[in-house]
């Protein structure tokens, strides 16, 4: 195992290392090989279910269930349910699609982007948000579908061949979200799943029951872990992460151009694709640090996710605010300099306090841009209280972000006689709270059956992996 | 327990005998005869005896028989009950009812044997005409294969010229009312005509009655000259018998006023083609009152300019000054609008004679006129140098002292004979016009019924129980007489203080003839057999006459061989018969205008007639309010209430729907410290939770939600009539779930259109009013384009000069080039179909939103929905209000169809292709591709397009059914809609062009909002023709595209800026 090829050996480039201050080090400490795969393939083959799990598990399944019934009532009745008008045609359903896929952002970049810019800190929360992106996906994919008034005809929005030789519309920026998040999607799983293969492969060889042995044997798909299979893995692993690269940033950025290539003041911008981007990994760090925090603690993984590891990522989180927050300032700044009548209104609108969502705007600057500006302080962007706080103000600020760009540019669009107001239904609520629910089933079932952390990689990490290298 | 034992025996003993009772002696009860109601509350009725037992076996029948019934009850959603309710129809009427009837005997649609003419697919026009407000409008009803599915107005006809207004665009609906009553009923129960005419007769023939002593009729309106007739017979056959009249907006001043003036009673008839100034006191003539069709078309016809930008100094339009408390269609459209408390305009009226040079009475208020003085000299001269060119109208709610007024200004003016002329009354009881006092009559009826002095009253029509004046107790005194009967469409409130119901056929039934405002008659005939058993009014009366039981046909025939000395049987008769129903009007019918002169005694007669309300007319006006009843301007007194079209079409004004409010102006909203509540789920476009206030009035009170209209004048209370009901139906409400508040409870006889000393005290409630557009203000936008006629003159080209060039050209410079839009070519021979809308004549009266509505299977959501912002007509009328909330400048109307963009933004959003570019230029919408994103109606700028949120459409009940237009789809749950530029009236035109082998001329397609269009302001039509008027008109200086600057969408729903006229001569004003 000790002269197997790693990962890390690809990045050498002496002038990287150089260049770089006294970086922290990321490498699990006190462990061994041994001891590091114990410790992590035990949360899930030999300790107990504690009872924290059952009563996190028991929430999450019942916010599912209120999810399913909200769904059946929706499909029997119809989106009438929701809180829906003609000028607000979209509400909350398009606003959680946005923000769950801005989620599901955060892992395929911890996983590709920061495999190709050699980051060796993701190597602990790879596997935790590649999960994380999945399950946010899965969220998100329902959402567009829940939406439609026929969602039993959702299929027509795919290229398929049928009888009357009708195609999707391929102007319209909906069939490109089609194609993006379904993409980005498989893209995702699938190297979700490969990397997890070697993992799989452990824990297959440690499992203690005949079900787990078949299981684990049948998904780690005959891993023997030779040097051809890691040969071949890490190749794949890394033109993934290549493939994968360029979808992180088009999922987002074909998402935005539902807003952005419609002609509703306040969506027509420009700036969006970035502006989204920024803004969906801000909210998909917020995401893994939210999910980090509880875990590393519950399941005793402070070796491998240090403080270290989440100050790196309060660092991202304040990074991407900077960015977002240059986005509202921007788009204000050029509605105004632009000086047209209706668009110079809607941005008006959004903050002045003559309309009702005045708060919702003011409540996004204090959640996304004020907030997470505490982060400048090392000491406090070391301290986990704080990361959770900010991190969930930054999921709450860039939920209502998306609420505020979709309802009050469609609110009060070109004529004033069409003007309206969006109240949500207990229905929206149930939908949002429900999917959150489907979130955490499947994330608390993910961390009693796979390993949370991608110990092949973390192995690889200790000293002695590389024959004579010892460390970093 | 052998004693609990026989208890339990006992209780079901008992069971068993209250059902026997039920069975056996059905008593009178005021309660509902749903049988779906709990027992123990109120009496239950039952229509089979399936249903009485309440079996499992009768509820597996329902199912089986009409599964919407379990599909609705199912439906947990409260919001959707009315649907339900609509959907619930368990009518076994509807498609049933046609077998309850014997076969038709005389020859009437639907045909046993098809005839020549009757081509399936094909709609037939039979010309027919509606009664209301006294008078009839030709209509030409089109049925498909015997079914009436709408109505147009009959081009022939004096009152239409074509036009409808939007209640007869919804009278269609009304025939197919599942709440329709359907057979005789005595106390509840269901008896035959039979029973009925016996209990009449055993009447009539007790000592005393042969002459008719104790026989009261209550009729209201009489239209029908051969219903006068038979009257007229009655009272010779039954002399001692007695006529009265209900009419909740009875108009008889103006026939006293001519009386006073004239020395005999008489109906005014404008022209309004000649008139240059009008002055309106109080009169929405636009909008109300049996000639308001013909008097809109003519009134506009003054107005409209279409001139080129060179011959703009020619183009000439009349003066509109308007007088009114409330705002309604006329003020809207008026030059100068002067917002009055209702019982200041006779005050102003008095002031603007003595102004003009007539000797009145000392004015009652020297105030009005002190406030006022620029506004009454300005009108005096405007009128003054406009004599015999000019008009005055008084408005029915005034007293007969303003119409006596307005009849001294006219005769002053010099407009006697010339812009006005008076004809034999036309909306009276009688031919002759003899009663005049109708309130005074209908007093005289409730005190006789009192002294027990009324053996019999037959009620045919109107729902005196609802509308009479709080002060009259008819209601009470109506117990007192011993047989009832009541002839009615709905078993309504009325009906159900009667021990005897009779069902009255619908206008499309039956035969009857009426006349119009100007007297012309037309022969009403029936276009469907009678869905359930009713007869009409003519076959009652001729019961009551003479117990002879006479088919409405053999009736109305014979009046007009009378009426034309000609005999029944002779083919010259029949020959003039076919005509008349042909034709939809009798020829020669029109009433001349008779020779009148003013009395030179009009002064005293005027003293005479003021010194009657001279005890409310002396309170300081400002210390109290004051309230004002008007009809309300879709339901009228309430006798629409149940149609779900009129109570679902935003009024024209106020854009309120499903109710009635206490309109107050700003400054008096803010005086009594209330506001604006908060947004209801749809914000502007879907209404607020307004505060509750009570209104009390002579001691009498009734809660009413408040709501506030800029322009309305300060210090008064506006509501309209016709809410509240409890008995209507389904949809105009029950006793457990009213519509509106009743205002019929403040009125009393001697205020019955205004009162003084109203008192509002706030509540803590609020209640949701559901209005589609609150938003009044542009917001410096320019949807509207409006100037004064000198300014267009001075500047014919400011349509287009107001236009940022800048910013056209950037929107053109970034069309160029790489695009989503597709270009499209629509050169000849393809057609181009474009509208062009006229908002110097668009009177906002709705008639387009009513007959699309009818025309395209438009579904009613309910006042839910609508609360929630989702109307789902496919026209709109956006009404704006310029210049400051509190003091509004003008008020402006503009009809919103789909633009049908050639650069249309719903498409390229479209994922599925739903909606599509036709070749010839229509933006289609292809409903069975639509999986309703709603992307399509968020990229709309113009926001015209409506999504099935819920599933709206009414697909079961059979009665909605029989209405569809079948050229139309309905359409399902989750699909998004609009307007077509009705495509199904395009494509029969084609057709019909191919087949007779021509091309298509202009005209040939008229689409639904056009044809209804009393003011000609929506024009339709290829756009390749040269020729033709849409092509013409949109070369007008006036026209510009909506949004089109901004976003290049070319619409090809354009606009003719907004003209008025207001006095050159008057500054400020």
């Amino acid at each position: 195992m000790a002269d197997r090829p790693s990962l890390v050996r690809i990045e050498k480039p002496a002038v990287a290392v150089a260049a770089a201050a006294p970086l922290p080090d990321y490498t699990p400490r006190g462990h061994d090989f041994t001891s590091l795969t114990a410790h992590i393939s035990d949360v899930v083959l030999v300790k107990p279910t504690g009872l924290g799990w059952f009563t996190s598990f028991g929430a999450a399944s019942l916010l599912l269930l209120l999810f399913g019934g909200a769904i059946v009532f929706l499909l029997m009745t119809g989106v009438g349910i929701w809180g829906l008008s003609v000028p607000v045609a979209w509400g909350f359903a398009i606003t959680d699609f946005v923000w769950w896929v801005g989620i599901g952002h955060a892992g395929t970049l911890i996983s590709a982007i920061l495999l190709l810019l050699h980051q060796r800190w993701r190597t602990s929360i790879n596997r935790i948000a590649e999960a994380m992106t999945i399950f946010a996906l899965l969220c998100a994919g329902l959402f567009p579908l829940l939406h439609l008034g026929r969602p039993w005809f959702f299929y027509w929005l795919a290229p398929y061949p049928n009888t009357m030789r009708l195609w999707p519309q391929f102007r319209s920026p909906l069939v490109w979200d089609v194609f993006a998040v379904s993409t980005y999607f498989a893209v995702s799983l699938v190297f979700w799943y490969i990397g997890m293969i070697p993992d799989l492969a452990t824990m297959r060889d440690r499992a203690t029951s005949r079900r787990g042995r078949i299981a684990y044997g049948v998904l780690a798909m005959g891993w023997r872990n030779s040097a051809r299979h890691w040969h071949r893995y890490e190749s794949t692993y890394l033109l993934l992460g290549g493939l994968a690269t360029p979808l992180v940033i088009s999922v987002h950025s074909v998402v935005s151009a539902d807003f952005a290539a419609a002609i509703v003041p306040g969506w027509h911008e420009t700036v969006f694709p970035p502006y989204f981007v920024a803004g969906a990994i801000f909210s998909g760090f917020a995401m893994v640090i939210l999910l980090c925090v509880p875990i590393r603690h519950i399941y005793k993984l402070k070796e491998f996710i240090t403080i270290d590891h989440l100050e790196v990522m309060g660092k991202i989180v304040l990074a991407t605010s900077l960015l977002t927050s240059f986005g509202y300032l921007s788009e204000q700044t050029l509605s105004w300099y632009g000086h047209e009548k209706v668009e110079h209104y809607v941005y008006l609108n959004r903050i002045a306090a003559f309309d009702q969502y005045a708060f919702v705007s003011w409540s996004l600057v204090f959640c996304n841009t004020v907030a997470p500006q505490i982060l400048w302080i090392p000491r406090l962007r070391r301290n986990q209280v704080v990361l959770v706080a900010v991190s969930t103000l930054v999921l709450v600020g860039m939920w209502l972000e998306r609420y505020m760009i979709i309802t009050t540019s469609l609110h009060r669009d070109y004529l004033t006689s069409s003007w309206g107001m969006f109240l949500p239904t207990i229905w929206d609520f149930l939908t949002f709270f429900g999917s959150i629910g489907l979130f955490a089933t499947a994330f608390l079932l993910f961390i009693r059956s796979a390993p949370i952390l991608a110990m092949s990689e973390l192995r690889a990490m200790l000293p002695g992996s590389h024959g004579t290298e010892v460390g970093r | 327990m052998g004693s609990l034992e026989t208890g339990v025996g006992s209780k079901e003993e008992d069971r068993t005998r209250d059902r026997m009772n039920q069975i056996l002696f059905a008593i009178s009860d005021q309660h509902t005869t749903a049988a779906s109601k709990p027992a123990g509350v109120g009496r239950r009725y039952w229509r089979s005896l399936e249903e009485f037992c309440d079996t499992d076996e009768f509820r597996r029948l329902v199912q089986r028989e009409y599964p919407s019934q379990a599909a609705f009850a199912l439906d947990p959603l409260n919001r959707r009950k009315f649907l339900s309710l609509m959907g619930a129809s368990l009518a076994l009427a509807g498609a049933s009812g046609c077998s309850i009837t014997p076969a038709p005997t005389t020859e009437i649609v639907p045909y046993v044997r098809r005839p020549e003419d009757i081509v399936p697919g094909k709609p037939l026009f039979f010309a027919s005409a509606m009664a209301h407000d006294g008078a009839a409008v030709g209509l030409l009803i089109e049925t498909h294969e015997g079914r009436p599915t709408k109505v147009e107005g009959n081009p022939d006809h004096p009152a239409s010229l074509g036009a409808t207004s939007a209640i007869h665009q919804a009278s269609v609906l009304d025939l197919y009312d599942p709440d329709r009553s359907q057979s005789v009923r005595y106390l509840g129960e269901t008896r035959t005509w039979d029973d009925a005419i016996d209990a009449f007769r055993a009447m009539m023939s007790e000592p005393g009655q042969q002459r008719g002593g104790g026989l009261r009729l209550l009729i209201g309106t009489v239209a029908s000259p051969t219903l006068r007739r038979q009257l007229e017979s009655l009272q010779q056959r039954l002399p001692d018998a007695r006529l009265h009249t209900c009419e909740s907006a009875p108009n008889e001043r103006a026939l006293q006023a001519a009386r006073a003036g004239f020395g005999e009673h008489g109906s005014p008839r404008y022209d309004f083609t000649k008139a240059d100034v009008v002055l309106s006191l109080d009169a929405d003539f636009l909008y109300e009152g049996p000639g308001h069709l013909r008097y809109a078309a003519d009134f506009i016809s003054r107005r409209r300019v279409r001139t080129s930008a060179a011959d703009a100094r020619q183009a000439t339009m009349n003066r509109l000054y308007v007088v009114e408390p409330a705002v309604t269609c006329t003020g809207a459209k008026a030059d100068h609008r002067l917002a009055l408390r209702a019982s200041e305009v006779e005050a102003f009226a008095r002031s603007l004679a003595r102004e003009a040079g007539l000797s009145t009475p000392a004015a009652a208020h020297g105030d009005v006129r002190s406030r006022h003085s620029t506004w009454i000299s300005a009108v005096a001269h405007d009128l003054e140098a406009h004599r015999g060119r000019c008009l005055v109208i008084a408005g029915d709610r005034q007293p007969a002292s303003v119409q006596l007024l307005a009849i001294a200004l006219n005769d002053h003016f010099g407009n006697i004979g010339q812009t006005v002329e008076y004809t034999r009354p036309i909306a009276s009881l009688l031919a002759n016009g003899s009663t005049t006092d109708w309130i005074g009559s209908f007093r005289d009826l409730t005190d006789a019924m009192g002294q027990g002095a009324v053996k019999c009253l037959v009620i045919l029509g109107g729902n005196p129980v609802y509308t009479a004046p709080a002060d009259i107790p008819f209601a009470e005194n109506l117990a007192k007489v011993p047989l009832r009967l009541r002839l009615g469409l709905h078993e309504d409130e009325t009906s159900r203080l009667c021990q005897w119901h009779l069902p009255e056929t619908h206008f499309m039934e039956a035969w009857s003839d009426a006349i119009a405002y100007d007297g012309t008659a037309t022969i009403v005939q029936p276009v469907i057999e009678p869905l359930y058993e009713g007869r009409s009014a003519h076959e009652v009366v001729a019961i009551l006459t003479d117990s002879r039981e006479v088919p409405g046909r053999a009736i109305v025939r014979e009046y007009w061989a009378n009426e034309w000395k000609l005999d029944l049987g002779s083919s010259e008769f029949e020959t003039r018969w076919q005509t008349a129903l042909h034709d939809g009007v009798v020829e020669g019918t029109r009433l001349p205008a008779q020779t009148v002169t003013l009395n030179t005694r009009w002064q005293s007669e005027l003293a005479r007639e003021s010194s009657q309300l001279e005890g409310s007319q002396n309170e300081d006006p400002t210390s109290s309010l004051e309230i004002a009843f008007a009809m309300d301007p879709s339901i009228c007194d309430g006798r629409f209430a149940n149609n779900g079209w009129l109570q679902e079409l935003p009024k024209p004004i106020t854009k309120i729907t499903w109710g009635n409010t206490a309109i107050v102006s700003p400054a008096t909203a803010k005086r009594l410290g209330l506001g604006m509540g908060s947004y209801a789920h749809g914000g502007e476009h879907g209404g607020y939770h307004m505060p509750v206030v009570t209104l009390t009035l002579d001691g009498r009170s009734v809660d009413a939600p408040l709501w506030i209209m800029p322009g309305h004048a300060d210090d008064a209370v506006t509501v309209h009539l016709g809410f509240g009901r409890r008995h209507a139906g389904r949809i105009g409400g029950s006793s457990d779930e009213t519509v509106g508040f009743n205002a019929n409870l403040l009125r009393t006889a001697n205020s019955l259109w205004f009162a003084r000393d109203l008192k509002i005290t706030a509540t803590d409630q609020t209640e949701i009013v559901a209005c589609t557009q609150a938003h009044h203000q542009m917001e410096g936008r320019d949807s509207i384009r409006a100037a004064s006629l000198n300014n267009f003159q001075e500047h014919p080209n400011f349509v287009s000069q107001a236009i940022d060039d800048e910013r056209r050209e950037r929107t053109l410079r970034a069309a160029d080039g790489l695009s989503l839009l597709t270009p499209h070519n629509y050169d000849p021979p393809r057609h181009k179909w474009g509208m062009l809308i006229d908002l110097t004549s668009c009177i906002g009266c709705n008639a387009c939103v009513a007959a699309c509505q009818a025309e395209n299977n438009i579904p009613v959501v309910g006042k839910d929905e609508v609360s929630r912002g989702r109307e789902m007509h496919w026209i709109r009328i956006d009404r704006y209000v310029a210049g400051d909330a509190d003091v509004p400048k003008a008020f402006h109307f503009q009809p919103l169809p789909c633009m049908h963009c050639e650069n249309a933004p719903c498409e390229y959003v479209c994922p599925v292709e739903a909606t599509v570019h036709s070749a010839d230029g229509l933006n289609d919408m292809i409903y069975n591709r639509c999986v309703g994103t709603r992307f399509c109606s968020n990229n709309c700028p113009y926001k015209v397009r409506r999504f099935n949120f819920l599933a709206y459409s009414d697909f079961d009940s059979p009665g909605r059914r029989m209405q569809y237009n079948p050229d139309v789809t309905v359409r399902s749950r989750g699909v998004m809609e609009k307007c077509t530029y009705c495509v199904q009236r395009i494509r029969h035109a084609e057709i019909g062009a191919e087949t007779e082998d021509r091309p298509l001329v202009d005209g040939d397609v008229i689409t639904a909002c056009q044809a209804a269009c009393p003011t000609q302001a929506i024009v339709f039509g290829d756009l390749n023709d040269p020729q033709s008027q849409v092509k013409q008109a949109k070369d007008s200086p006036l026209h510009y595209s909506l949004l089109d600057e901004e976003l290049n969408t070319r619409p090809r729903t354009t606009y003719l800026a907004e003209l008025r006229n207001p006095n050159p001569d008057w500054e400020g004003g």
